[in-house]
């Protein structure tokens, strides 16, 4: 069940990601080239996304618990943090230059092409650097606090 | 320089944008969680069991089903317009994974899903992401002129 529900809610968001053109790094970069080709498409696909998920989320949540496994899993965390901030404007720095984020990049290797092989290929690669520094500074930060 | 032009498409992007929402819905509906590229991605590279990595995995394999569902019904490929060179997807590729590892989320996970929760940390993680990525398209395109 869990195997299914993965897939099937995989497949609906990369045909989200394809029909809404998300896919096309030039298209997503022209919606941030207001002083050039600019397209604003991509903020019609956050309405429809933010529209969907804010009345979805709360049918949703009327429920006692999901379909599988034991409750819902929320983040709980409010601080607004350096990390948080730091790694977002790094986020955003790293978009800029490739055009691909996360979520487009995934849908998009249905596509074949080279370009897009390779974004994912190096943003694993900046994932596990990041997540073995990430442990390095929480190991040394329990350290010095013990 | 300046990009590709794209087609200014609100009523395909709004329709996938809701597909993206719908995802997301169907992901708290099934299994409780927050959808994030980033999140899937991080499971599947790092920890977890392998029943944890198996839905990652059955995700991914959906996500890259849709554009080739799109081919079977349509008979076309979705526009996949690498506007940049290899070089620059390589580096923003490495720090995009860096970026989305220390914010905690990306597009999905912060833009769509933590905004529709009215999540304070996504609210400042996406204003952030889309500052930065505004201002570095401008820079890359209208200052350096690459």
């Amino acid at each position: 069940m869990r195997l299914l529900s993965g897939y099937i809610v995989g497949l609906v968001f990369g045909l989200g990601i394809a029909i809404s053109g998300m896919i096309n790094p030039a298209k997503v970069l022209n919606f941030f080239d207001i002083a050039g080709t600019w397209d604003p498409s991509l903020a019609f696909v956050m309405g429809g996304a933010l529209v969907t998920t804010f009345i979805g989320y709360r049918l949703v949540w009327r429920r006692p618990a999901p379909m599988i496994g034991g409750g819902f899993q929320l983040p709980t965390n409010t601080r607004l943090d350096a990390r948080l901030i730091g790694g977002s404007a790094v986020f955003g720095l790293g978009w800029g230059i490739a055009g691909f984020c996360p979520g487009a990049a995934l849908p998009a290797l249905g596509t074949g092409q080279v370009g897009v092989f390779a974004f994912v290929a190096a943003l694993l690669a900046g994932i596990w650097v990041a997540r073995a520094v990430q442990a390095g500074l929480d190991a040394r930060r329990e350290e010095s606090a013990a | 320089m300046t990009g590709i032009e794209t087609a200014f498409t609100p009523l395909q992007s709004l329709l996938g944008g809701a597909l993206i929402g719908l995802s997301a819905v169907l992901l708290m509906l099934a299994q409780g969680r927050i959808m994030g590229a980033t999140g899937i991605l991080s499971g599947l590279i790092t920890g977890g069991t392998p029943g944890d990595k198996g839905w990652r995995a059955a995700m991914v394999a959906g996500m890259i089903s849709g554009p080739l569902l799109i081919v079977g019904l349509t008979g076309q490929m979705p526009v996949v317009e690498v506007p940049v060179s290899l070089p620059m997807v390589l580096i923003g590729g490495f720090i995009v994974g860096i970026g989305v590892t220390f914010g905690s989320g990306c597009t999905s996970g912060h833009g769509v899903c933590g905004m529709a929760r009215l999540s304070k940390r996504s609210f400042a993680a996406t204003a952030t992401f889309m500052v930065v990525c505004l201002a570095t398209v401008f820079v890359i395109r209208h200052v350096l002129g690459v």
